[in-house]
């Protein structure tokens, strides 16, 4: 028996959700029939003269996806230890602020990072990275001849995990935050120093949730476009070397330098690629939610 | 008497270090690393001395130090502790390292032509040389943003209502799927599809307006806000949500009256952040919303400037006075985080203002 409030509230949010399905279905629906044109094209037709399509995206979704896991790999350890610090070590009193300090890096543009990313960031590491070369050049990842600017994919990375911090740092600290008191406050009458504390209540608390962290962090960096499209000196290559000049570009820059110029079977070629990069991240989200599914953490509603 | 010393050597009854000794150890390591530094500088005085290097460098000195020394007086366990203690805070100083460098080069390159008179009062319209100003950026970030949060709030939100309160079966497992497939759209590809959308239904392939931005943006923003208030609202209590059932509250007042309020600082939280993200949007804007050099207020017809597109083209096309274009691509960098900022700030004050009383 519901009342009539019931039923308008609940089928206003079935309305809201079901708005989300069709929006989506537009998305892809838009995106396949603009792509047929560019996966049927003939060498002639597409940019670079590559032979067909998939040899054209290939090392633009290469370097998508090399450049956000380096990024994934900077950004990880530092998002968590930042979130356990503003959760669990700092004074309570300041720790709200210093929440709010690292908020502040989500207040900061894509385009921000871009223009700081050239003008600070690759002159600050380059002589980093020479030594770097020098030093430790026997590993292939470091190997030279050095960019002579220091927009390498590397210090895109870099740009992308400062990017990605404030999103996965907030994540992981709400949750952090939601332990429940008990649990701790049961590790540490027994004993447990803080850390052991942490890992035995906070952590296992917070797993699913640190993956979906890491989710919504390597989306963004996937498809984070102007920082990518304005610090990183492109090539059409496929390379795993961090300091080289010639670095395999991402799909979302490729987009974004090349749109405005594109025409004909170039559009068409472009939203595929876009498509190519939709269906990357379609893969990865699948993967992270499989993980979750897999440590379903309770909740107050379940 | 030696049985007795064997038996209090254990790490529950370990020595400790004096009290304050790891700030010590902190300062003396960074003397080290710097006097280290400050030989090299002068063996190689190109190079100069370089203090972000010292302080890093002289950090994890500190890290290894305490951790050694802890293991030597303390015992594994509270070694372990220290360690994570200190690596934890050293993660916090690497994440400002980059926010003060930003921060910094914002302010000392765009803070003088901010304030400047002409910037908050001009638009572009023409204007080659110095002189200038981000007026009409400023109108179109907010316009454009503002529809976007309008079109993207209410939906995310029932969204997240219907997903938590009432959605069961395939349905509800397909929107949360589906949510997640959305978040991964990259703002680019908003941005193409927005386009798309416009330019069939108005039959012109060179269409351009603001409102197709507010498209685009909702499109980035719907999941955004979705994904987080789910997250929080699972969160409330399931005690409190019976609690006020079993007073014979009808369910959807039950949500409004119990379940929103009590999961409100997390939403508005929440909604900040999509904001956030959005707002500092450049590629789907450079390609639905376009840039023009003149004041547009009409949310629905012809080209709209907005601020991260006004930094892009000043600093992507310098004109014969490159000192002037960077100097209004940094200020309007500036005004923009400052927006944001402000925005923040206000989510914090009424998420404060409005936040059940708890304990912790």
């Amino acid at each position: 028996m519901q009342s009539r409030g019931d039923r308008a509230f609940s089928s206003l949010a079935l309305i809201a959700g079901t708005t989300i399905l069709v929006i989506l279905g537009a998305v892809a629906l838009f995106l396949v029939v603009q792509s047929i044109p560019a996966l049927v094209a003939g060498s002639a037709q597409l940019p670079g003269e590559a032979a067909n399509f998939w040899a054209y995206v290939w090392p633009l979704a290469f370097g998508t996806i090399w450049a956000a896991l380096i990024a994934l790999v900077i950004a990880t350890p530092l998002a968590i230890g930042i979130a356990l610090f503003i959760s669990h070590y700092a004074p309570r009193r300041v720790a709200q602020s210093l929440g709010y300090v690292i908020d502040l890096l989500a207040a900061v543009p894509s385009v921000v990072f871009g223009l700081w990313g050239i003008v600070v960031l690759a002159p600050f590491v380059q002589p980093f990275y020479r030594g770097l070369s020098e030093n430790l050049g026997w590993i292939p990842l470091f190997a030279g001849p050095v960019s002579g600017t220091g927009r390498t994919i590397l210090t895109v990375a870099i740009v992308l995990a400062v990017m990605v911090l404030p999103i996965m740092t907030a994540i992981c600290r709400e949750l952090f935050l939601q332990t429940p008191r008990l649990h701790e406050e049961a590790a540490l009458a027994l004993g447990a120093t803080r850390w052991e504390m942490i890992r035995m209540s906070v952590l296992p608390f917070a797993r699913a949730g640190i993956v979906s962290a890491l989710m919504l962090g390597l989306g963004r960096a996937l498809g984070e476009t102007m920082a990518v499209a304005m610090v990183l000196s492109p090539a059409l290559v496929v390379n795993f070397f961090l300091l080289h000049s010639q670095n395999p570009n991402t799909i979302a820059a490729n987009i974004a330098l090349q749109f405005p110029e594109a025409s004909g079977v170039g559009v068409n070629a472009l939203i595929a690629s876009g498509l190519v990069l939709f269906v990357v991240t379609l893969l990865v989200n699948m993967l992270a939610r499989f993980i979750v599914g897999r440590r379903r953490a309770f909740s107050g509603a379940n | 008497m030696t049985a007795l010393t064997a038996s209090t050597a254990n790490s529950f009854s370990a020595g400790r270090l004096p009290r304050g000794s790891a700030w010590w150890l902190l300062v003396a390591s960074w003397l080290v690393v710097s006097a280290v530094f400050a030989l090299l500088a002068v063996a190689d005085p190109a190079a100069g001395f370089n203090p972000v290097g010292a302080v890093f460098f002289g950090t994890v000195l500190f890290d290894l130090l305490l951790f050694v020394l802890s293991l030597l007086v303390e015992g594994r366990r509270r070694a372990v502790d220290r360690l994570i203690t200190s690596l934890v805070a050293t993660a916090f100083i690497i994440a400002l390292l980059p926010l003060v460098s930003l921060v910094w080069t914002v302010l000392q390159n765009g803070g003088a032509r901010m304030i400047a008179p002409s910037f908050f009062t001009e638009s572009m319209r023409n204007i080659i040389g110095p002189g200038g100003g981000g007026l009409h950026a400023l109108v179109g970030t907010l316009e454009i943003t503002g529809m976007a949060a309008l079109i993207s709030v209410p939906i995310g939100l029932l969204t997240s209502i219907y997903l938590v309160e009432y959605g069961r079966g395939a349905l509800a497992r397909s929107i949360t799927f589906f949510v997640d497939v959305m978040m991964g759209i990259p703002s680019i590809v908003a941005g193409l599809f927005a386009y798309a959308l416009f330019a069939l239904l108005f039959q012109d392939p060179g269409i351009r307006s603001g409102f197709i931005g507010s498209i685009a943006l909702s499109v980035l923003m719907i999941p955004v806000v979705v994904r987080s208030s789910e997250e929080i609202l699972r969160l409330v209590p399931n005690e409190l949500r019976e609690a006020s059932l079993a007073l014979g509250v009808p369910k959807w007042l039950t949500v409004v009256k119990v379940v929103l309020p009590t999961s409100l600082a997390g939403l508005t939280t929440g909604v900040m952040l999509a904001v956030a993200r959005v707002i500092g949007e450049t590629a789907p804007l450079l390609i639905v919303a376009g840039f023009t050099a003149s004041m547009n207020y009409n949310l629905f017809d012809g080209r709209m400037m907005t601020l991260p597109v006004f930094a892009y083209t000043q600093y992507a096309n310098q004109g014969p006075d490159p000192a002037s274009f960077l100097g209004r691509a940094w200020a309007s960098a500036l005004a923009l985080i400052a927006i944001v900022m402000l925005l923040n700030l206000a989510g914090r004050v009424i998420a404060s203002a409005f936040a059940p009383k708890t304990h912790r």
